[in-house]
């Protein structure tokens, strides 16, 4: 493609344009089809998603490519994490199949504001500037509140999404206003420009960077920008919640290291010790604020707010190992919370979700293997070896200590052995309580998802080496 | 001559036999039961019998590590190697003599979920092979943490009334003190750029580094031993766990503490270790005569055995830290033994527990007259336990005792007084259920020891006995390696004198 002036090429945007002329199109079909023909526009919408990661992996030519006048990257780092990225949104659709085949929740345009949201992750992921960081994030998340609320006659489910939304415009606002403040003491949004100007003493970029990082913190969740998670987590539909936790969190994620490693590595110690903070404050939270937690999604929104603190403690160190941490913790992250959030939407007893702990009591005994799977993926997220949420918590770690950053390390790892408490209670409900009723069929496709999930959880350990080694090129690739 | 990783092997195997048990026994019935326990049986025996193999080729004489395997695992610097020297082998034929004697133990007693008992026991074999005969750090660490899981479940789901939280206490005191290890595990691995544990033992430590390396070690292995005081997790999982699941937590779960102690602590942080072994002396002196006292106020035999283990591994503690060649040879020695003893003597707790379904001391009394088999097991393992002459435990703690004699007297001086409360608590426990009228009326129809239970109490005795007499064959095996281990720690340490001599 050489049409365009250079600089300006299409060419690395290739996957971004397929998949939003790809959204568009399916919106067609579902307009003029109606609401019939849900299962056939979340099919096409899996295979347009699948398209977009082959296009991404094969079609784009190796190295660092850029356009928009630098205001769009594609690098590693943004090829690993948009991959990730596409394999989430592709998983949430798969599991979706079920929750759309109810009557009244009929709604193929859920499949196309997924896929908008995808467009904007993967936007969000190759940003180079603060004007396509801005145009990723809310593309990305005016589609999920509408998501959030898409159960339209629940009650939890509107207020999930209103709360959802009225707080998100609240942290895009304080964004906006971070990046003006930047943009106005440095003259300029790209990344590398604003590298260049950022100086270490400047008030003006530190309240900048301050603001910027409060919008980043709330659209990872970290405290203390985590209010909404509970509340958005316990009322979205489950299929939802497992998308928040996944894909979103890795495009929000990625342009937090992305902006604080590539537009401000001369004011290192000023982003550092808030990055420090938020990551101690959100382990800490989601460590204790879970213990108490009846409702299985809400014990789960805390743990995510708490493994958002696990990979913030790789992005503190600020080193490609740090990132390389990074990247190998989301991907976990997000196949664990994946795997658990599509087992408590497998779990129903006599149709009727089962969604609070107390409901999978005895599930062992009910139904073993998925009891055991369960088990794993807990386990997982506690860290204990041999299982992959080990492994994500010692490159974060191990990149902490290296860096020097040994109090940080130690509250760490103190604060997951908090965490383990109330995994192994839910495990504990599952093993050793009296059962409390057999549970319904599992939906076959949600099954796979969590037999998937599991198994990468339980046999990481046998076959590190390609993610990891992908990881660390991916790491590289910023620095 | 190494065709085939035997290590590999005799570590994979119980958790290949695991996955036989879940592809051919499954389901609740009676048949499913019975499939899981023979290949559980026949899974550990042949482990057992290959690992024989790993004996009858390991040559003594050598120093080094043995039977090395490596492969790449997660980078270059964190790979998959594996061996065994003179000091990690005993306990992998501890381990794998141990398990078919669970086995055989849970054979009757365990009805409950009888496939998925059967392969927790595997996997836990499996982690537990390893863990002694990792040669990576990380590797070492996995499963060393790994063995929490299955542990986690047999006491959670086989255990008595306050299982849940016997195993809650014992899995986040556990974890507790490995995530301390595992920071440490990594400041190494920057400071030498590999986890290859014996490129380690020879890399120095800066001596800063050294003492919160050593803490952090010592975190971990102190809460596994268990030292004073860390130790109250340790008599509420063995009284909740199943019989199989105690005897595999005293025999051989504890052991990991004391061997990491001879593997990490010693080599890797000689000056450390010099300096904190006054500590280390007085949590030993003050394990051994603080629990023995406590052990002689329980009511309850797994309790008191359990508080009676605490105080064996207060002898090793001390052994090991003192660093002489009797030292940390009779600390080997001491854990292969209480590995024998401690682990017999809660098959005998578990003996009249699968008839009386108690454990309490007063419910007891008098069953020599109904069991004479049984009481004359029973009293040579409870003089095993009080360090007898001619019984395993006597050498053990005679060698402990010698070689700490050299470094600190006053520490033996408490030892020795724990060793006649030993005396004290075991001969009044042995009292209480085994001698005396029988009056109560429940003890009357109490049958003595079944084949079975001979079966897996025979073999502990006539090595607690052999050992006894003829401590060598144990001790050469390991002494090239002791002798190497100690050498190289009092050259640290010399070294260091000195050079302070020259400043």
């Amino acid at each position: 493609m050489n049409f365009t002036p250079a600089g300006y090429s299409l060419l690395p945007v290739l996957p971004e344009i397929v998949l939003a002329v790809g959204a568009m199109v399916l919106l067609m079909v579902g307009a003029f089809r109606g609401q019939r023909s849900t299962p056939l526009v979340v099919t096409l919408a899996i295979a347009l998603l699948i398209l977009t990661g082959v296009l991404q992996c094969q079609y784009l030519p190796a190295g660092k490519l850029s356009t928009f006048g630098g205001s769009f990257v594609v690098d590693g780092y943004a090829r690993f994490l948009k991959i990730l990225v596409l394999l989430g949104s592709a998983a949430t659709l798969l599991i979706s199949y079920g929750f759309l085949s109810e009557r009244p929740r009929r709604i193929f345009e859920y499949a196309i504001l997924i896929l908008v949201s995808t467009v904007g992750m993967m936007l969000l992921i190759s940003a180079g500037d603060l004007v396509m960081l801005y145009l990723g994030l809310e593309l990305m998340s005016l589609s999920l509140y509408v998501v959030a609320a898409c159960n339209r006659d629940d009650v939890k489910s509107t207020e999930a999404g209103l709360k959802y939304f009225v707080l998100g415009a609240l942290a895009s606002g304080m964004m906006l206003y971070g990046m003006s403040l930047i943009y106005g003491f440095t003259g300029t949004v790209s990344f590398a420009g604003i590298a260049t100007a950022a100086k270490t003493g400047s008030v003006g970029v530190a309240f900048g960077l301050v603001f910027l990082l409060a919008g980043l913190c709330f659209k990872v969740s970290a405290v203390p920008f985590h209010m909404w998670t509970p509340d958005v987590y316990e009322g979205a539909p489950t299929p939802i919640t497992a998308f928040f936790s996944s894909s979103p969190k890795v495009a929000a994620f990625a342009i937090f290291v992305r902006i604080v490693l590539t537009a401000f590595p001369n004011v290192t110690s000023e982003w550092q010790q808030i990055v420090v903070f938020v990551s101690i404050a959100s382990m800490a939270l989601g460590s204790f604020g879970a213990i108490g937690q009846r409702n299985f999604k809400r014990m789960m929104a805390y743990s995510s707010i708490g493994h958002m603190g696990f990979a913030l403690v790789g992005l503190a160190a600020g080193t490609p190992e740090g990132v390389q941490g990074v990247i190998l913790y989301l991907v976990i992250y997000t196949v664990m919370t994946f795997g658990v959030f599509t087992l408590i939407l497998a779990m129903k007893r006599n149709g009727r979700a089962m969604e609070d702990i107390s409901d999978f009591a005895g599930l062992s005994r009910t139904n073993p293997v998925l009891a055991f799977l369960c088990a794993m993926l807990l386990f997982s997220l506690a860290g204990i070896p041999p299982l992959a949420g080990f492994f994500a918590k010692f490159y974060v770690f191990t990149a902490a200590i290296k860096a020097g950053m040994i109090t940080l390390s130690v509250i760490g790892v103190l604060s997951s052995v908090v965490g383990a408490f109330y995994y192994l209670n839910v495990i504990k409900v599952m093993y050793f309580d009296e059962q409390a009723g057999a549970t319904d069929a599992v939906r076959i496709e949600l099954g796979t998802v969590v037999v998937v999930s599991a198994l990468f959880n339980m046999l990481f350990f046998v076959y590190p080496g390609p993610l990891v080694g992908a990881a660390t090129a991916a790491a590289k690739s910023l620095f | 001559m190494m065709t085939w990783p035997i290590l590999s092997v005799v570590t994979f195997l119980p958790a290949v036999g695991a996955l036989l048990i879940w592809l051919m026994a499954r389901g609740g019935d009676e048949a499913a039961a019975r499939n899981a326990r023979w290949i559980a049986l026949w899974t550990t025996l042949i482990n057992f019998a290959i690992s024989l193999i790993l004996v009858a080729r390991f040559d003594p004489a050598q120093a080094g590590f043995q039977f090395v395997e490596e492969g790449r695992w997660l980078t270059s610097t964190i790979a998959y190697k594996m061996g065994v020297d003179g000091i990690s082998l005993p306990f992998v034929i501890l381990t794998t003599a141990l398990l078919p004697l669970c086995i055989i133990a849970s054979w009757k007693s365990v009805t409950n979920r009888v496939p998925a008992y059967m392969m927790a026991f595997l996997i836990l074999e499996a982690l537990m092979v390893g863990t002694f005969s990792a040669l990576d750090l990380l590797l070492f660490y996995v499963f060393f943490e790994g063995g929490l899981i299955p542990m986690f479940l047999i006491i959670g789901v086989w255990g008595g009334p306050r299982r849940v939280y016997a195993t809650f206490k014992f899995f986040l005191y556990t974890l507790l003190g490995s995530v301390l290890m595992l920071l440490a595990i990594m400041a190494l691995y920057w400071n030498a750029g590999t986890t290859d544990i014996p490129t380690l033992m020879t890399t120095a430590v800066p001596r800063n580094l050294q003492t919160w390396a050593w803490l952090a070690f010592f975190a971990s292995f102190a809460v596994k031993m268990p030292m004073w005081p860390v130790h109250t997790w340790l008599p509420d999982a063995h009284v909740e766990a199943p019989t199989a699941g105690s005897v595999i937590l005293a025999a051989i779960l504890l052991k990991m503490g004391g061997y990491g102690f001879l593997r990490f602590s010693l080599p890797m942080f000689p000056l450390a270790s010099h300096d904190f072994a006054p500590l280390v002396f007085t949590l030993s002196a003050i394990a051994i005569v603080y629990t023995s006292l406590v052990a002689l106020m329980q009511e309850d035999m797994k309790k008191l055995i359990a508080y009676s283990s605490v105080a064996h591994m207060g002898f090793v503690t001390m052994g090991i830290f003192a660093g002489t060649m009797q030292g940390v040879a009779g600390g080997v020695f001491q854990m292969v033994s209480h590995g024998l003893v401690s682990g017999a003597l809660f098959l005998c707790v578990g003996v009249v527990y699968d008839r009386m379904h108690t454990r309490e001391i007063a419910a007891y009394g008098g069953v020599v007259n109904r069991m004479p088999l049984y009481a004359f097991v029973f009293m040579t393992f409870t003089m095993a336990n009080v360090g007898l002459p001619g019984t395993s435990g006597f050498v053990g703690e005679f060698l402990t005792l010698i070689g700490t004699f050299k470094v600190s007297i006053t520490t033996v001086f408490f030892a020795t007084l724990g060793v006649i409360l030993s005396a004290a608590y075991a001969l009044w426990l042995y009292r209480k259920i085994v001698f005396g009228a029988l009056v109560k009326p429940s003890l009357a129809t109490i049958k003595d020891l079944t084949f079975r239970e001979v079966l897996t109490l025979g073999p502990l005795l006539v090595l607690t006995i052999l050992f006894g007499f003829y401590p060598k064959p144990l001790l050469d095996f390991s002494a090239a390696s002791v002798q190497q281990l100690v050498t190289n720690y009092s050259h640290a340490i010399t070294a260091v004198k000195a050079a302070a001599l020259m400043q």
